[in-house]
C-alpha cells in the first residue's frame, strides 16, 4: 500500500468531492465531511512529506506506462511541502467556509466544488507531465470560475468576467507553448524535456517556447505587467473564497514557472534578465498599488503581487542561496494570504464593511481578536523573529552576491511599502475612532453569533496564526527543507533519475 | 412540438437511440466510440423524448433528478481506478483484465467500468443543463 502513497492525498480529494456531491442538499453533513475530510487530508499528506523526507524523491507512473509515455506523477520535496500546504490552508479554510459563506451559496455545491478545486492544485503539485499540469491547471481554473461566481453578485459577476478573461487566455497561451515544445522535443514528461531540450538545434524556437510558458504562467501568478485581473476580481467572492485563491492560486503559478525555469528552460541568460526586470516591476508596482487602496480586500491583493515579485526575484538569479529564499517565502506566503483574506472576513463580519475610512476602533472592541491578528501582520512585514524576515536574509545574501543592486534596493523599498501599507491599515481599522455605522439589516454581525459560530470563525485565524508562529520560531526547520529544496532545484539529475531510471 | 409524427417516432426511437448509444459504449474499446459519445447520444435520446412528449414527461418517464447521474458515475469511474491500488498495490487506473472469459461478454477489465461511469457522468452533466435551461426559459 505504501507505494502509492503519493497518490493518496490527491485519490483523498477526488473521493471526498463526489462523496459531498452525494450530499448534495444536505448542507451540515458536507460542513462535517469537509472538516473532517480536511484533517485526513493534513495526515496523508504529512505522511507523504514523512516519507518524500526520509526516503527521497517518490515516483508513480500512472496506469504502469512507464515514463516518458504515460503520466508520471512526482513528489520531490518541493512538491510534498506544497501538498502539505495545501492540505493545512485547505482544512483552515474548510473551517472557515462552514463558518461565513451564507447557506444560500452552500446549497448550490460550494464544498463539492471547493474540493474539486483542492483537488487540481495538489494535481498540479504531484504532476511530472507538462500536458498533465494544463489539466490540472483547467480543474483549478473550472472550478474557481464556479466559486467565483457562487452568489451572483452584481460585482461579483464582473469581478468574475474579468477572471475568466485572463485566466482563459492565459490557459491557450500554456497550451500554445505546450504544442510548440512538443512539436520541437516530442515528448510531454517534465524529466525527458529537461534532457531533451538542452540538445534542440533551433534554440529561436525553444526561447519562444519559454517565453509562452513565461507570459501563460505569468497571468495566472499575477507578475508585473499581467496581474490588473487580480485586484479586479479577488475582492468580490466571500472571503473564504479569497482566502484559498490568494493563497494558492497565484502560488501554483509560481511553482509551475520555478519546476519549468528550473528543469526544463535552464541557464537561459535572456530569461533570467527577462524574471529579474519582470520581478524589480512586481515589487515596485504591487507595492505602491497597495498604498493607494481603501478596501481591506484591495489592499491584500495588492500584496499578494508585490510579494510573487519576491520569489520571481529569487528565481532570476537561480543561486542556491536565491532559490532558499524563494521556496522559503513560498511557504511562508500561502499559509500567511490565506490568513490574511480570512481575517479581512472576520473584519466584515464585525464591522460589516471593508472600506478602511467607514472601520476603526477594533482594539478598543476587540482587544484580543487584535492582537491575534497582530501576528500576520507582523510576519508580513518581517519583524525578525517572525516568518517573512528570515527568507529576506536569503534573497538579500543572493543579490549580494550576484551584485544585482536593483533588487536588492526593490525588495528592500517593497519590505518598505509593505511596512508603511500594514501601519496605515493598523492605525486605520484598529486604533482610530471609529464612526457610528448604521447597522445593517439582514445581515449577521459576529457579536449576535452564537459561541460555538464564533469559535468556528476564529479557530482557523488561530490555526495559520500558530503555523505562521512556527514557521517563524522554527525558521530553523523549514530553512533545511528549503535548503534541501533549492539543492534538489539546482541538482536536476536526481529529479530525472526519479523518473526515469533506465537513463542512469 | 406537438406533431404527433414526432411524438410516435420518439417512443419508438428512445429505447433504439438507448441501445445505440450502449453500442457506441462497448465499441469504444479498440475503435472510435466510447463513453463520452454513447453518453451523448443516450442524452440525445432523452432530450428528443422531452421535446416530443414535454418536458415533465421525460422527468417522470426518468423518476428521478439526471443530477444524481453524476456523483454515480464519478463514484464508477474512481472505483474503477483505484481498485487496482486497493487491490493489487499496482499504480492508478492500472488496467485490471479477468482471467475467465464470461460466456456472451467475453473478459472484462476495468477500463470497461471507467467508460461506464464516463458514460453515466456525461449524461448527467447533458441532461441537466439541458432541463435547467428548457424549465428557465
Amino acid at each position: 500500500m505504501t507505494e502509492q502513497l503519493l497518490l493518496y492525498p490527491l485519490l483523498f480529494q477526488l473521493l471526498l468531492a463526489i462523496l459531498l456531491m452525494f450530499f448534495w442538499k444536505k448542507i451540515d453533513a458536507q460542513k462535517v465531511i469537509s472538516i473532517v475530510g480536511g484533517f485526513v487530508a493534513v495526515f496523508l499528506s504529512g505522511l507523504l512529506f514523512y516519507e518524500v523526507w526520509t526516503s527521497g524523491t517518490q515516483t508513480v507512473q500512472a496506469a504502469s506506462w512507464k515514463a516518458p509515455f504515460g503520466i508520471t506523477f512526482v513528489a520531490d520535496t518541493l512538491a510534498a511541502t506544497l501538498v502539505l500546504l495545501t492540505a493545512i490552508a485547505g482544512l483552515a479554510v474548510s473551517f472557515f467556509s462552514s463558518a461565513s459563506v451564507i447557506p444560500a451559496r452552500l446549497r448550490f455545491g460550494y464544498f463539492p466544488i471547493y474540493h474539486f478545486l483542492l483537488l487540481g492544485l495538489t494535481g498540479a503539485f504531484l504532476t511530472g507531465d507538462i500536458f498533465n499540469l494544463y489539466v490540472w491547471f483547467e480543474i483549478i481554473i473550472i472550478s474557481s470560475f464556479v466559486l467565483i461566481t457562487l452568489g451572483g453578485e452584481k460585482a461579483q459577476i464582473e469581478g468574475a468576467v474579468k477572471y475568466f478573461t485572463l485566466n482563459i487566455l492565459a490557459s491557450i497561451i500554456f497550451l500554445t507553448a505546450i504544442a510548440v515544445l512538443y512539436g520541437l522535443a516530442g515528448s510531454l514528461n517534465m524529466a525527458d524535456l529537461s534532457v531533451l531540450v538542452p540538445k534542440l538545434e533551433n534554440r529561436g524556437l525553444v526561447e519562444v517556447a519559454a517565453i509562452l510558458f513565461l507570459v501563460g504562467f505569468g497571468i495566472k501568478s499575477a507578475v508585473f505587467p499581467l496581474y490588473f485581473w487580480l485586484p479586479a476580481s479577488y475582492h468580490t467572492p466571500p472571503s473564504a473564497v479569497s482566502a484559498i485563491f490568494g493563497g494558492l492560486l497565484t502560488k501554483v503559478g509560481v511553482y509551475a514557472l520555478i519546476r519549468i525555469f528550473s528543469l526544463v528552460f535552464t541557464n537561459d541568460v535572456f530569461l533570467g534578465q527577462v524574471l529579474l526586470v519582470i520581478a524589480i516591476l512586481t515589487l515596485f508596482s504591487g507595492g505602491v498599488g497597495a498604498l493607494v487602496q481603501k478596501n481591506i480586500k484591495k489592499i491584500f491583493s495588492y500584496l499578494i503581487i508585490c510579494h510573487i515579485g519576491f520569489m520571481i526575484g529569487g528565481l532570476a538569479m537561480f543561486t542556491k542561496v536565491a532559490l532558499v529564499g524563494t521556496v522559503f517565502y513560498l511557504i511562508h506566503d500561502i499559509v500567511l494570504k490565506t490568513n490574511l483574506f480570512m481575517i479581512s472576513g472576520l473584519i466584515y463580519r464585525i464591522k460589516g464593511t471593508s472600506n478602511v475610512k467607514l472601520l476603526g476602533d477594533l482594539y478598543d472592541k476587540y482587544p484580543k481578536l487584535s492582537l491575534l491578528m497582530f501576528i500576520p501582520f507582523l510576519s508580513l512585514i518581517g519583524i525578525p523573529p517572525f516568518s517573512g524576515f528570515w527568507p529576506k536574509i536569503s534573497l538579500i545574501t543572493a543579490t549580494l552576491n550576484t551584485n544585482n543592486y536593483v533588487l536588492l534596493a526593490l525588495i528592500i523599498v517593497a519590505s518598505l511599502l509593505t511596512l508603511i501599507v500594514i501601519a496605515k491599515l493598523w492605525s486605520e481599522v484598529f486604533w482610530k475612532k471609529g464612526k457610528e455605522l448604521q447597522p445593517r439589516l439582514h445581515f449577521l454581525y459576529f457579536k449576535k453569533m452564537t459561541r460555538a459560530k464564533k469559535v468556528q470563525f476564529v479557530l482557523p485565524i488561530v490555526m495559520l496564526a500558530g503555523v505562521t508562529l512556527y514557521i517563524g520560531f522554527g525558521a530553523e526547520h523549514i530553512q533545511q527543507v528549503s535548503e534541501r529544496i533549492a539543492s534538489e532545484l539546482i541538482n536536476k539529475q536526481q529529479y530525472i533519475d526519479a523518473v526515469m531510471p533506465q537513463t542512469e | 412540438m406537438k406533431t404527433l409524427i414526432l411524438r410516435t417516432a420518439s417512443n419508438y426511437l428512445l429505447p433504439i437511440l438507448l441501445l445505440f448509444s450502449i453500442f457506441i459504449l462497448l465499441r469504444g474499446h479498440y475503435l472510435p466510440g466510447g463513453g463520452f459519445v454513447g453518453g451523448l447520444i443516450a442524452s440525445i435520446a432523452f432530450v428528443l423524448h422531452a421535446f416530443a412528449n414535454g418536458l415533465k414527461n421525460t422527468k417522470r418517464l426518468l423518476k428521478f433528478h439526471p443530477g444524481y447521474l453524476m456523483p454515480i458515475g464519478l463514484a464508477v469511474s474512481f472505483l474503477s481506478g483505484i481498485l487496482p491500488v486497493l487491490a493489487l498495490d499496482e499504480p492508478f487506473m492500472t488496467s485490471l483484465w479477468m482471467h475467465e472469459a464470461i460466456p456472451v461478454l467475453g473478459k472484462l477489465n476495468t477500463a470497461l467500468f471507467f467508460d461506464i461511469g464516463v458514460y453515466i457522468v456525461v449524461q448527467g452533466v447533458t441532461l441537466t443543463i439541458i432541463f435547467t435551461i428548457s424549465e428557465s426559459a
